[in-house]
């Protein structure tokens, strides 16, 4: 139960800086993710939180006092690793209460915590069985009550579901959330899956080369992206980015020339524009819809099927591909010519240096 | 991330943890080193140890003038090049016999490497009286008995036979090394390679050739340091004899040291063959250096 | 992959016969070791004969065969345990702290392995006497555990880079110190790759031969200068001194056999997998 606050840190390797300058503030209790593509820094951002990286610079306070200098078993975090890191020439027991017989705890305690843990955990058969003896699922629940069991301020998640197979990763998921809610601590969840963010955590986080591309929450990120990097990154299928060219703008609207050759006229941002700026159009999947005076043109290359909707693959005029969302039992077929229409009021523009352009009323935007 | 740099704060605790062994091996480099080479340069005999005078560079003349020097050093690289040789062919041929699975192959594993484990002094003592004997040897009674006569091993070819006793000896290295490695090659590789109509010279010389190349360097350098300075071997079997023909560098600096009680005769032997390590593992350090790229 | 018989058979008998030839000169040495002492002189050579014990009882009674027999075990058992102490903290160091300077550092080490010993014989000769260490057991694990500290380094070295770093990082985490990390997780995890290499130790010291006979005389001599010694015996002692040399090759032999798996992985660094 605590807060954790970075204050303006920075991490080099060598000469060579791989966080710039970051400022988070994580409440106490919350359940906060950070993720980005591999690279990005959110890894080394963990390790630093825990203690297992030095901070080049700046400063990492855990419930108010700085705790950058202090080693990683005095910080009480406790850490879930991508790889379970468990102890192969220990029983699962040991594995759990090995801090505990660091610390001096007496038997008769740790036991009693371990069994405390087990049970919350659903891995009571387990305790006596060696890491060698146990499923990736089972690895998991371990790694898990080890970090448990040391009743930390807060967990640091490394990762931790990408080494199961994907029926196992879903249900993990809701055990995780459904921990959090139990246990009623903060948790720090580190991963590259913007699906696993999106489902669990309070606030994401979303780190792009060492930098906070954004903060927010899962609903804001998804509608309100701030920036080029987010838009493109969160959501799937992947939001679809159009090349433009101001054309006319006014108080209330915006035509762009697109690079297909038609124009589009949507809300105008708050921002000034130029004519002839060159700006990125985003829209998403789902806001593309089948219609034959639609502006954008172009043939379907191939079509996936999922059940209650289809997404259409399909390249336009100028070589842009889209994706469109449409129902399930859609009759078109890859080779068919299409136009679809975007939605306006759900379109998402983007400067040349990547930011998003605001527009007045938030409201106005569907989800 | 095996091997990697996890927590900072405590980097300076580890370099005591280095300093004792990095501390043993320069003493025992810079020391002894720089005593051999004063004494390189100094008249100094043990029989007569009041009458040490500085010599210059009269013992490295005297050395390298005369043929004992030259003969030991062709001895020692004749011997390292020609064993090497011969521990790396046959050490593959018998690695990729014991490759394949017929039954008693663990036993012949293990009769195979044996005699890497016994003593050389041990080893040269029984190819040298129970074998390569010209009166009471096995070899003798067996040509005898076929009508070709004795081979007088040690008097005829003394180089050869030590040659074949240290092949002897360290062939099962080759093969301890080797063996592991043909074992380690990723059965798909061999599978897809028989499908594209590879019979087993072409699988040799494709796939398995390049990558025992590896183990190879490391079984290269590994003798190297060890035949570079043989020395039990001959001490028992030849005693550097006939006269110099299996003398090699090691051999003629311990008999000019011990034998003769020349210091400084030795010493500049010793500083020669120093350098003459040098220069073999200058190009072996290459080869092998390049294989350990992959430190991560 | 079924072969045909036959092709299995052909191959089986050629292996066989390159094993069995690789191996015979030890067989000949341990039959001869059975025989008396002019069956083994006789010839044709005897392949069958009365086997008997006499050698094995006239050998294990001199007084100087067990004296060099306790020398040969306590220098190489002194010197590995020597290497093992210096090693195990210099492995550690470079193995999870490495710095750009290791690789340096550990070819470095290999290459003092490569400098002949008989380039150092003079000095170290002339110190060792001057030290009073000639011809002591204690001089000799000094210098026998020099030469093998590079080789028992690279192979702890190897060893321990395969313990994955998040494991030692779990137990910072769970509050370790260095020195619980290693003693309670390191050096647990790594038992078998340390016997490995502590076996190679005592197998390279057991049969090294050129400081034995160099810097040992009568107090200090091991099986190595033992067996040297008999280089020009005369025919009549041949049974006894083959039963000498079994004794002093039979445990490293056993050694040798018990651990050989486990001594090239350490050996081979990674190049064999």
């Amino acid at each position: 139960m605590a807060t954790v606050e970075l204050r303006n840190v920075r991490k080099q390797f060598g000469t060579h800086e791989v966080i710039h300058g970051i400022d988070l503030l994580i409440q106490d209790r919350e359940f906060i993710a950070f993720v980005g593509p591999s690279g990005c820094g959110k890894s080394t951002l963990l390790r630093m939180i825990a203690g297992l990286e030095q901070v080049t610079e700046g400063e990492i306070l855990i419930d108010g006092s700085p705790a950058q200098d202090v080693p990683p078993a005095k910080r009480g975090l406790a850490m879930v690793f991508q790889s379970y890191a468990l102890y192969p020439h220990m029983t699962v027991a040991e594995n759990m209460s090995f801090s505990l017989r660091l610390s001096g705890t007496p038997k008769a305690e740790r036991e009693q915590k371990v069994r405390t843990v087990a049970r919350i955990l659903e891995m009571e058969p387990l305790l006596e069985r060696r890491p060698s003896q146990l499923s990736g699922g089972q690895l998991q629940r371990v790694a898990i009550g080890r970090a448990m069991v040391r009743q930390p301020k807060a967990f640091l998640l490394d990762e931790p579901l990408s080494n199961l197979d994907a029926a196992l990763q879903g249900q993990m998921r809701l055990e995780l959330a459904r921990l959090h809610r139990e246990l009623n601590t903060t948790m720090i969840y580190v991963t590259h899956d913007q699906l696993e963010a999106m489902t669990m955590a309070d606030r994401i986080v979303v780190l792009n080369q060492g930098n906070v591309e954004q903060l927010g929450s899962p609903l804001e990120l998804y509608q309100h992206p701030a920036t080029f990097f987010v838009a493109g990154f969160i959501g799937a299928p992947k939001m679809n980015f159009l090349d433009a060219e101001v054309k006319t703008v006014d108080a209330q609207h915006l035509t762009l020339m697109l690079t297909t050759g038609t124009s589009i006229t949507v809300p105008a941002p708050l921002q000034k524009l130029n004519a002839n700026e060159k700006i990125k159009l985003g829209i998403r999947a789902e806001h593309l819809a089948l219609e034959p005076e639609g502006e954008l043109r172009g043939e379907i290359e191939a079509l996936e099927h999922l059940g209650p909707r289809a997404y259409l693959h399909t390249r336009l005029a100028d070589g842009t591909r889209l994706v469109a969302q449409t129902d399930g039992d859609t009759q078109a077929r890859p080779g068919d010519h299409v136009a679809f229409r975007a939605r306006s009021e759900a379109t998402h523009l983007f400067n040349s240096s990547g930011k998003a352009l605001t527009r007045s009323d938030p409201q106005a935007e569907p989800c | 991330m095996t091997g990697e740099v996890a927590s900072k704060p405590t980097r300076h605790l580890h370099r005591p943890l280095l300093a004792p062994s990095v501390g043993a091996l320069f003493l025992w480099m810079a020391v002894p080193l720089a005593m051999t080479l004063w004494f390189s340069a100094e008249h100094y005999n043990l029989l007569s140890p009041g009458k040490t005078a500085f010599a210059g560079w009269e013992n490295y003349r005297d050395l390298l003038t005369h043929r004992a020097l030259w003969i030991a050093m062709g001895n020692t690289l004749f011997l390292v090049g020609l064993v090497l040789a011969i521990t790396l062919i046959f050490g593959t041929l018998f690695s990729l016999l014991l490759n394949q699975d017929f039954p008693g192959r663990n036993v012949c594993r293990l009769l195979i490497i044996a005699p890497f484990f016994v003593m050389p002094t041990v080893s040269a003592l029984i190819w040298k009286n129970m074998l390569m004997n010209p009166v009471f040897g096995l070899f003798a009674w067996i040509t005898r008995s076929l009508g070709f006569g004795t081979i007088e091993f040690f008097s005829r070819m003394p180089m050869l036979s030590i040659v074949l006793i240290v092949g002897w000896e360290w062939t099962p290295f080759a093969v301890l090394i080797l063996l592991p490695a043909l074992h380690s090659l990723n059965p798909e590789q061999i599978e897809a390679a028989r499908l594209d109509g590879g019979g087993p010279i072409a699988l040799f010389r494709y796939i398995q050739l390049p990558h025992l190349l590896r183990p190879m360097a490391v079984v290269a350098m590994i003798e190297m340091i060890f035949f570079l300075s043989l020395f039990a071997e001959i001490y028992v079997a030849t005693g550097g004899g006939p006269g110099l023909a299996s003398t090699n560098l090691a051999y003629l600096i311990f008999r000019d040291a011990l034998l003769g009680f020349d210091v400084g005769r030795a010493s500049a032997g010793g500083v020669i063959a120093i350098i003459l390590a040098n220069i073999v593992c200058f190009f072996l350090m290459r080869v092998v250096g390049r294989n350990l790229e992959d430190l991560r | 992959m079924r072969r045909i018989g036959q092709v299995r058979w052909e191959l089986a008998i050629v292996v066989w016969a390159v094993a069995l030839g690789m191996f015979f000169p030890i067989l000949w040495m341990l039959l001869c070791s059975f025989k008396t002492e002019i069956a083994a002189v006789a010839t044709p050579p005897a392949l069958f004969f009365h086997p008997t014990l006499e050698n094995y009882h006239a050998v294990l009674e001199r007084a100087d065969y067990l004296a060099f027999a306790r020398n040969s075990v306590l220098v190489s058992l002194g010197s590995t345990l020597l290497a093992l102490a210096l090693a195990i903290p210099a492995a550690y160091s470079m193995a999870f702290f490495p710095t750009r300077r290791t690789r340096d550092i550990l070819l470095w080490m290999l290459s003092t392995r490569m400098l002949p010993a008989v380039g150092v014989l003079v000095p170290i000769y002339l110190l060792w006497r001057d030290l009073g260490l000639l011809d002591t057991v204690f001089g000799l694990i000094l210098i026998d555990s020099i030469s093998v500290l590079p080789i028992v380094v690279w192979m702890l070295f190897s060893f321990f880079r395969e313990v994955p770093a998040v494991i030692l990082e779990a137990s910072r985490m769970d509050g370790a110190t260095q020195i619980e990390e290693m003693v309670h997780v390191l050096l647990p995890l790594c038992t078998p790759g340390i016997a490995a290499t502590a076996l190679l130790s005592i197998i390279l010291c057991w049969n090294e031969a050129f400081w034995s006979l160099n810097l040992t005389t009568v107090k200090a001599a091991t099986l190595t200068t033992f067996t040297a010694s008999f280089s020009s015996p005369e025919g009549l002692f041949w049974a006894k001194l083959s039963a000498a040399s079994t004794l002093s090759i039979a445990p490293i032999l056993i050694f040798g056999w018990m651990s050989q798996r486990q001594m090239v992985r350490g050996l081979s660094f990674g190049a064999v997998k």
